[in-house]
């Protein structure tokens, strides 16, 4: 029964280019991704994967490339706009107001209010405590500032606001780069949670387990191109990082190139 | 009602841990201020204000705790404390507003002229809406100088310190343009009441109607708060806790009405009083209290419609989140330059309004109208909590600042300190409060 479900694609972005100034960030990338999917999209520093996703998001305007969704070409002019397509992202800073309760960061922006406009706190407790049930069930600091919350916690908080809001499309800016051993393991537990809820996820990740303990597709990008695509099953650890460090498919790195990566 | 002792202790019994902990933390008065989610900074501030006034009560040989002191008090706080409550808003966004002393000035001047010599010279002297087209007008006035420097602010994005301290120049330096130096009085006479002189008071009667309406809107609110919390299964204060808050509430306006209310009016003003109403009495044996001043209504009421729009509209909502986290407000899709614009433009209207009550307090308008207020109203916010890199302070505690430095104020000027070595206290208090505030910040972050 999955499988008919698991072929559906949700995005695909095709010919994607930005630029800043002289230099390509991003170049001719085309893209998909299909629901119920994590698909990681690793590289180094500089090798255009935020830029990219940023696209998707609404943050970045792409020089040119179209992006469709749903079968249908969208233009996606800022975060409104993505949010409106069920696109949320989850940004490798976090994005919360750090001085503002988990309730409100999760309605940020769209806050729910009564008949006369003003804030309804209460409903939008209750709305958090929700689907923090769903998410993480220890999760009890509903009243306070989350900079008072460990990283785990703010991370719930910023998925929470994600899958609120019935994202199909969810993107993951190194979701576990700030995070302990104990931490990391909530949030990969919490994306295997989303996957099951057929929420299709763009993984952006430098932690190669990471990656391999929860992508479905592995795509690697290298100075604004794509390198490949593979299924993860497909590969080793060492054939992805060899196309990270040197921007070749598996077939096309000579025996010499790996024992330098090694040596 | 239907609160009962069990509805709220099933809510309670599950305790996570990590709000245990902080309940269980402490001493006495933290653990009682917890259940009253009372803030423990707010509550550090009201004390260290309160031994202020003994010290200086025992000081001045008992002149500074007499209804006639306080009452001068409250009117002598509402200046600063009507434009503190703005300034909260700008300082919480990160941004700050030294031109408000000076456009202070120029929209005082603008209204000072606009009712002795525009006006009258249209409608006559003394025309009943003179005061209404003067202060409309001022409040405009100052909406729209708010506007633009915001705007300068948001889309120019030149820093707001350099757009307002061009601003500081730039409206003093038109004040005395507007004028050429000149001192503008007397205000028109209805105009006047809004400075609360001896005509510009509710009298004793209102002012404890005012009291008692005050006091059953916190009850109700209370008790609204609480079956709204029950009815979402919401952990509530501990029945105790409401019950306290519900009776100490009112009991300090109450009280604070009570105590005012024993500034009476003076032999002069009485005979005026019996004579005015046709009175068959002897003025030296009434006691007719002066009762609330106007412009401490105004304040006051200032002060709630700021704390409701800060706590409880979109509009507070986003100034927090800009100021807490600029990026993350931005991608969260708020129009982060509009509302920087906008809280400019609140404060130039709260800059207005307070233009208004300080020419009808001093009844004219001199060059030097407003001069040195952006210091006194911005260490009003600072005293209060408000932390200069943005993200946190509360309208209360501005006005709790304001009404702190002119405590000191008026308790040295009692004690005979010149106004200099006033200056001298009030500055090593405002870096005393913000070093105190930092510590307890770092204790708390540890």
């Amino acid at each position: 029964m999955t499988t008919e479900i698991a072929t559906r694609t949700l995005v695909e972005m095709k010919d994607m280019s930005v630029s800043f100034g002289g230099v390509h960030a991003v170049e001719r990338v085309t893209i998909d991704l299909l629901a119920g999917e994590v698909h990681a999209i690793v590289g180094g520093n500089g090798a255009g994967k935020s830029t990219l996703i940023k696209t998707l998001s609404g943050a970045q305007r792409a020089d040119s490339g179209t992006i469709v969704i749903d079968g249908e070409e969208v233009s996606i002019d800022n975060p409104r706009v993505a949010k409106g397509l069920g696109i949320e992202t989850i940004y490798q800073t976090l994005a919360l107001a750090e001085n503002i309760d988990a309730p409100g960061n999760v309605f940020l922006g769209r806050e729910l209010t009564t008949s006369i406009g003003n804030l309804d706190d209460s409903a939008m407790e209750d709305a958090t405590r929700k689907v923090m049930s769903r998410l993480n069930p220890q999760f009890q600091n509903f009243k306070v500032p989350v900079a008072s919350l460990s990283g785990g916690q703010r991370q719930s908080v910023a998925i929470a606001r994600a899958v609120h809001f019935d994202a199909r499309i969810l993107i993951m800016d190194e979701p576990t780069a700030a995070l302990g051993p104990a931490e990391t393991e909530q949030v990969r537990a919490l994306i295997r949670q989303l996957k099951r809820e057929e929420i299709g996820i763009f993984l952006i990740s430098h932690d190669i387990h990471d990656v391999f303990d929860l992508a479905d597709r592995i795509s690697v990008m290298y100075q604004g191109r794509i390198v490949g695509t593979v299924q993860k099953d497909d590969v080793t650890i060492d054939q992805v990082l060899a196309m990270i460090i040197l921007g070749k498919k598996p077939g096309e790195v000579t025996q010499s190139e790996l024992d330098e990566l090694h040596g | 009602m239907a609160v009962t002792e069990e509805s709220t202790s099933t809510f309670e019994a599950p305790l996570p841990p990590e709000e245990a902990r902080d309940a269980s933390s402490g001493g006495v008065i933290r653990r009682t201020l917890h259940s009253l989610e009372l803030d423990t900074r707010m509550f550090g501030l009201i004390l260290a204000m309160l031994v202020i006034w003994v010290v200086f009560h025992f000081w001045s040989g008992g002149t500074f705790l007499t209804p006639r002191n306080l009452w001068t008090l409250t009117v002598q706080t509402s200046i600063v404390a009507i434009m503190a409550t703005g300034m909260v808003l700008v300082i919480v966004s990160r941004n700050i507003d030294l031109s408000v002393g000076s456009m202070l000035g120029f929209v005082g001047m603008f209204m000072a002229l606009m009712q002795a010599e525009w006006l009258p010279a249209i409608l006559g002297f003394d025309h009943p809406w003179t005061w209404v087209i003067t202060l409309i007008a001022g409040i405009i006035l100052g909406g729209l100088i708010g506007l633009f420097q915001g705007a300068i602010v948001a889309y120019a994005a030149v820093p707001s310190f350099i757009v307002t301290l061009g601003g500081l120049l730039v409206w003093r330096g038109l004040l005395w343009v507007m004028a050429r130096g000149r001192t503008i009085a007397p205000m028109d006479t209805t105009f006047q009441l809004l400075g609360g002189g001896a005509r510009g008071t509710v009298g004793g009667t209102v002012s404890w109607i005012i009291g008692v309406v005050a006091s059953i809107a916190i009850v109700l609110l209370l008790i609204a708060r609480r079956r709204n919390r029950l009815k979402f299964g919401f952990r509530v204060r501990p029945l105790w806790a409401d019950v306290v808050l519900m009776v100490l509430g009112p009991a300090l306006i109450l009280g604070t009405v009570w105590f005012l209310n024993q500034y009476y009016l003076p032999i002069g003003l009485a005979e005026q009083y019996v004579e005015d109403n046709n009175l068959d009495l002897d003025p030296a044996t009434l006691e007719i209290p002066f009762g609330l001043a106007n412009l401490v209504l105004i304040a006051l009421g200032t002060a709630i419609v700021m704390t409701f729009i800060a706590t409880r509209r979109r509009f507070g909502r986003y100034v927090y989140a800009v100021g807490g986290n600029p990026e993350a407000a931005q991608l969260s899709g708020i129009p982060t330059k509009r509302l920087i614009m906008y809280t400019f433009m609140t404060m130039g209207i709260l800059v207005g309004l307070a233009a208004a009550v300080q020419i009808a307090r001093l009844n004219s308008a001199t060059a030097g109208l407003g001069t040195l207020q952006e210091l006194y109203v911005i260490a009003a916010a600072v005293i209060g909590g408000t932390s200069l890199s943005g993200g946190v302070g509360t309208i209360f505690g501005a006005v709790l600042g304001a009404l702190f430095m002119q405590s000191l104020q008026s308790g040295m000027s009692l004690i005979g300190l010149e106004t200099q070595v006033q200056d001298v206290v009030v500055g090593v208090v405002l870096v005393a409060a913000v070093a105190a505030d930092a510590a307890y910040r770092r204790r708390l972050a540890r």
